[in-house]
């Protein structure tokens, strides 16, 4: 068997047990990205010396049996917008182009600890704002799947390194879809967590309240294993929450009898691809099959969800993306003496235009006399949204439904229309406004062979029943 | 005729709080490090990195608002306050605007007519910026952000204040609370208290406010004083000469004794203020307020009662002991070590007023240690040296907190009781000086404090003047 077959646990096993070296497994990742990297561009910054160097670190602990832990040895991704001690960290933008952090992101801290090797930095949507990573400054990513199609994003980098075998395992991050869309789009596992759950220390903000990390992997298993390494209450983070359940692996249980699932009618009404619809559709059968009680019902709201997002996220991302200015770190435009053209002429050169237009959204809804009409209003939407969950989790263990209305677009096709491209999120964002858990499983492909991801949303600290019914799914679906 | 106006005056005070770390983040507040030595990710604003609350700001915070009669907010929210300054390393301040902590207040002066109530809006907390430094010479500006992260408090008055009088009386007022609170040492000169002065004419007996300005830079009472004269007299000037007074923001210039604008209103920048998302809302617990209220200290008021009960010490003394929190706690230190609290006021009210006045210090800059002004005072009781000497070891002790007994010992000050000595002395003293003596049995009492500063000079100031008096007169 190939070692880039193996899941990341499984792998990590076959490491403990001395079948394979780290190092061979590192070098077994290069190569493939040797193959693969020029075409598909997974990757912003690749760290191949420093890679294999720590590969023989992680191995001596291994030997010493100072690392016994599931994800030892194991080759990692990390999405370019979580900061990496002493690696460039440059949320796919020119302003951070020569950013190199003193300090790593607590998640990607807890990662290493855990004796994970990593191997470079993914390639995303720039400040993670987008839904394709086609608005990064360092090139698209292409679908492993079909190379004339985009990833999905913002974490496209990542989906499309597992997916490729370009790594075992990656992090991303998810505002309003951003982990479980270009999970969905590139057919592997992709999980975000209930808010809180995951320390955001180190995350390059974007929306703030919405933000949370997350992993993609392979299958259900890798998932709950990476979850369960980088769920941490963080005093670094005072929205990072001291929880309870949060022994992920523990519902790896092939178990669905009983469970109650709802589907959202409003998911599966105008705007979705027939094939997506049916895949999606067939799962929620094979759940109900397996012994679940599945049933359709109404969430409301879910047409506010939009432009409830695109305003919080923007309001939030116009001042999270203040700080930079040319004056302590990042880029500056050459040659200016004054302050405010140097100002000025940086953010305009630095920024690409996706992200302007969030700055410029976000500034607008918070301005005088517009906040209360704007901000404050869809703060109260949210609530609502919250509320309605609530309402449906009241009645199910879980709401079943689409990752997002099509497969992969074709590379090119999005970016001209903005709003066109914030409507693909409407499955993903209410989830992050109510700051729920929610995981993308693959279900099969379209008639072009592009994968359809299945999402299954929980209540607040509920990962543990999404987590089974996508084991309980993938075990015995497909 | 001539018309009369009235001044309208309210404040914005930032008061610097006495924490050990910032207030996001676990960096020194220390003063005077090398430039961005006391900094870490967080308070300069690197990506990625997040606030994390200084629960002792909120303590403060909380109580500054009881001791000024605040309502206190128990559920309370930082905003973010957006402005782009390099001195602001996130381009964004986080303070508090919809939810302060601390509301509907006042604070008592005291006035000619009696006293009067000086209400207090709100008290809110934020963080305070660095500090640029421009360099003429390579033309450039650097940033320090050893300050990025200091807490502070404002406090916002209600424009209850009429005159400079009563201004002065209302920051006096607020600095004694804070400086007994233990919350800030108050100093306006090092910017530890920093005063905005908002002021507005109006013709006695209008119902509305005049238009008003407002007034930075202001770092000492005097200035302070001066630039409201100043632009009451401006102001006045502009009505008068039928033009309108600006909305603005005017800086002071204490070495011109004039303002100058800075901004106008039209200028004035959207903050977009909006909820900071990094910073759950501060939840302030029923327990937690009166456990604050319960360990809130004695205030001067009650001070001064107690005072009056329990140390035989003139009002006047009491006043001005505690006048300072510093100053009460010295005294009552040295008294629990033993001293005589008449004696201990003493010292503190001729010697060391005296010192703090001809070198321009604040009572809070005294510091010697109580238990040295008691050991002190133990050798003068015990006559081991006279009050000359003692004078003299208090100045040294004022400087350098020595230990008087092992000064006296080292330097070789103690009064020499030797009455053989002593007495050999004055009768040389006698021999020398035939005239006084002469003038002396002629009557002319006075001569004697010559002989005595005589003998005082030929024993090097340590004998007990009480015995080279007697002696004298015995062998005179």
């Amino acid at each position: 068997m190939n070692i880039l077959d193996y899941t990341a646990t499984e792998l990590s096993e076959k490491i403990k047990q001395g079948e394979i070296k780290v190092t061979e497994a590192v070098e077994a990742v290069f190569e493939r990205i040797g193959i693969k990297e020029e075409e598909l561009h997974c990757y912003i910054t690749l760290e191949k010396d420093k890679a294999l160097a720590r590969a023989e670190q992680v191995q001596r602990k291994i030997d010493s049996g100072e690392l016994t832990g599931p994800l030892a040895g194991v080759p990692f991704a990390i999405k370019d917008n979580l900061c990496t001690e002493g690696t460039l960290t440059t949320c796919a933008s020119k302003i951070l182009e020569n950013f190199v952090p003193t300090y790593s992101a607590e998640a990607v801290r807890l990662l290493e600890q855990a004796g994970v090797v990593i191997l470079g930095k993914t390639n995303m949507d720039e400040f993670a704002m987008g839904s394709t990573t086609e608005t990064s400054y360092y090139g698209v990513t292409k679908n492993p799947h079909n190379t004339a199609h985009v990833p999905g994003g913002s974490s496209g980098g990542s989906a499309a390194a597992v997916a490729a075998g370009e790594c075992f395992a990656a992090l991303g991050s998810d505002t309003g879809g951003s982990i479980r869309q270009p999970a969905s789009y590139c057919g592997v596992v992709g999980m975000k967590p209930t808010y809180g759950t995951v320390s955001r220390y180190g995350l390059i903000a974007y929306g703030s309240s919405l933000d949370q990390i997350g992993p993609l992997t392979k299958d259900v298993r890798d998932c709950a294993t990476i979850l369960e390494t980088i769920a941490s209450h963080d005093s670094k983070d005072s929205t990072s929450m001291e929880r309870e359940g949060t022994d992920f692996t523990s519902a790896l249980v092939e178990d669905v009898k009983g469970m109650r699932i709802g589907i959202p009618r409003d998911y599966f009404g105008e705007g979705i691809d027939g094939e997506v619809k049916d895949k999606v559709l067939n799962a929620a059968k094979r759940l109900e099959a397996m012994g679940a009680v599945v049933e359709e019902f109404d969430l409301s709201l879910v047409e506010y969800a939009i432009p409830t997002y695109y305003t919080i996220a923007a309001a939030e991302a116009s001042s999270n993306l203040e700080r930079f200015d040319g004056i302590k770190y990042g880029y500056r435009v050459p040659g200016v003496e004054d302050l405010h053209p140097m100002y000025k002429r940086t953010r305009s050169e630095g920024f690409g235009p996706e992200v302007k237009r969030r700055i410029m959204l976000g500034s607008f809804v918070l301005s005088s006399g517009y906040y209360d009409a704007y901000y404050l209003k869809a703060l109260k939407v949210k609530a609502l949204i919250k509320k309605a969950f609530d309402e449906a989790f009241a009645r199910y263990d879980c709401i079943l439904g689409p990752v997002a209305p099509t497969t992969a677009p074709e590379l090119g096709k999005s970016l001209a229309d903005p709003i066109k491209m914030y409507l693909g999120d409407i499955y993903t964002i209410a989830v992050n406004l109510a700051g729920l858990p929610g995981i993308s499983i693959p279900c099969g492909t379209d008639s072009k062979g592009l994968p359809i991801g299945l999402q299954l949303i929980g209540d607040c600290f509920q990962e543990k029943k999404l987590i089974q019914a996508a084991y309980t799914y993938e075990q015995g679906g497909m | 005729m001539a018309k009369e106006y009235e001044t309208v005056i309210g404040l914005e005070v930032h008061v610097e709080l006495a924490t050990k770390t910032k207030i996001f983040c676990g960096c020194s507040t220390a003063f005077g490090g090398a430039p961005n030595t006391h900094t870490c990710p967080v308070c300069t604003g690197m990506p990625g990195t997040l606030p994390v609350l200084n629960k002792q700001v909120v303590e403060y915070a909380i109580g500054v608002g009881l001791a000024t009669n605040c309502t206190i907010t128990q559920y309370c929210k930082f905003d973010r306050k957006n402005y782009f300054y390099p001195d602001n390393p996130q381009n964004y301040q986080i303070s508090q605007l919809y939810l302060p902590i601390c509301r509907n207040g006042y604070v008592e002066i005291e006035v000619p007519e009696g006293s009067k109530k000086i209400g207090i809006h709100e008290i809110h907390m934020e963080e305070d910026a660095g500090k640029l430094i421009h360099d003429d010479w390579e033309g450039c500006s650097l940033v320090d952000y050893n300050r990025s992260g200091v807490p502070l408090i404002e406090i916002v008055s209600e424009p209850d204040m009429r005159s400079a009088e009563e201004v002065i009386a209302y920051l006096e007022k607020l600095r004694m609370i804070i400086q007994y609170l233990g919350a800030s040492d108050c100093k306006l000169q090092e910017g530890s208290m920093r005063a905005d002065v908002n002021l507005s004419v109006r013709e006695v007996g209008a119902k509305e406010f005049g238009t008003r300005t407002e007034m930075k830079n202001l770092n000492s009472f005097r200035s302070i004083a001066r630039a409201i004269e100043g632009e009451r007299a401006r102001q006045i000037d502009l009505i008068e000469s039928g033009e309108a007074v600006i909305q603005e923001t005017r800086r002071w210039d204490d070495g011109k004794e004039a303002s100058y604008a800075m901004r106008s209103k039209e200028d004035a920048q959207d903050y977009r203020y909006f909820p900071d998302p990094d910073l759950p809302p501060v939840s302030i617990s029923d327990e937690w307020l009166e456990r604050i209220r319960g360990s809130q200290p004695e205030f001067r008021e009650e001070k001064r009662k107690r005072y009056k009960e329990t140390f035989d010490i003139p009002d006047y003394d009491i006043d001005i002991i505690t006048d300072s929190k510093h100053m009460a706690d010295i005294f009552e230190a040295t008294v629990a070590l033993g001293a005589q609290p008449k004696k201990v006021s003493n010292w503190l009210m001729v010697e060391t007023l005296r010192i703090l006045k001809e070198r321009e210090l604040d009572p809070e800059d005294i510091q010697f240690s109580p238990k040295h002004l008691a050991a002190l005072i133990d050798l003068t009781d015990k006559k081991v040296i006279n009050s000359t000497v003692a004078k003299e070891v208090f100045e040294v002790m004022f400087a350098e907190d020595i230990d008087p007994e092992s000064y006296v010992e080292e330097k070789g000050l103690k009064t020499v009781n030797d009455e053989g000595a002593l007495r050999k002395t004055v009768e040389q003293v006698i021999a020398d000086n035939p005239q006084s003596v002469e003038d002396y049995h002629n009557g002319k009492e006075k001569a004697i404090g010559f002989l005595v500063g005589q003998t005082m000079k030929a024993m090097q100031g340590k004998a007990d003047p009480a015995s080279v008096n007697r002696l004298l007169k015995e062998l005179l």
